[in-house]
């Protein structure tokens, strides 16, 4: 059974109201595994360590099933843009 | 099985929680040991905390399940490894790759040793 993918995708997009989602399925045949990148605008004024408490709870009922998840970011709209706009400014260089 | 989840952390098997994220500055619960760790998460946090020269002690959650089950009540992180400064939950592998980028982890640890 498992989580798929789509199903990860949903839940974080009906409780944390992204700007940008991905989600990418990493398990290797040993059950559900996903690296995810979020920017939401729920994560402002938050450390690190609450912005991935909110997106574990966004995914408490998926959680019991997956077996590896890995937030490689976690940002606000602001960050994202910034980060967006260095990468541009580097790729035009 | 929510139910099922809150009856893990005991009151007895917190007071020994709390017992034993305080024992040492540096604890890290994980899958395997410092020497052989069972997953990639856990092995990264391991090195990192070797490269950094940092005394740390770790526990084999995959031995109690038990304790694997009440930790993540406790600590509301729902997996491992779990790394612990100082009593204090840190975060996960993700938050401490992290941190040692930005040098929060670092500080973090100066912080601990020194108090």
């Amino acid at each position: 059974m498992g989580v798929t993918k789509e199903e990860v995708e949903s839940s974080l997009t009906s409780k944390l109201n992204p700007i940008h989602l991905e989600v990418i399925d990493t398990s290797g045949g040993c059950g559900a595994s996903f690296e995810i990148k979020i920017v939401s605008g729920q994560f402002e004024g938050k450390r690190l360590l609450e912005r991935h408490r909110i997106v574990n709870a966004a995914l408490e009922k998926e959680m019991q099933e997956i077996h590896a998840l890995s937030i490689k970011k976690a940002l606000t709209p602001e960050q994202w843009k910034q980060q967006q706009d260095s990468e541009n400014s580097q790729a035009t260089v | 099985t929510l139910l099922c989840n809150y009856a893990a952390l005991s009151p007895q098997l917190k007071t020994t929680i709390d017992k034993v994220v305080t024992s040492d500055k540096v604890v890290l619960f994980m899958k395997g040991t410092r020497d052989f760790p069972q997953c990639g998460f856990s092995n990264t946090v391991v090195q990192i905390l070797k490269s950094l020269n940092v005394p740390f002690e770790t526990i084999n959650i995959l031995e109690n399940e038990l304790l694997r089950q009440g930790l993540k009540e406790y600590s509301s992180w729902p997996t491992f490894p779990q790394l612990y400064i100082d009593g204090d939950f840190f975060g996960g592998c993700d938050i401490i790759v992290d941190a040692l980028k930005s040098g929060e982890l670092q500080e973090t640890l100066e912080k601990a040793m020194c108090s």
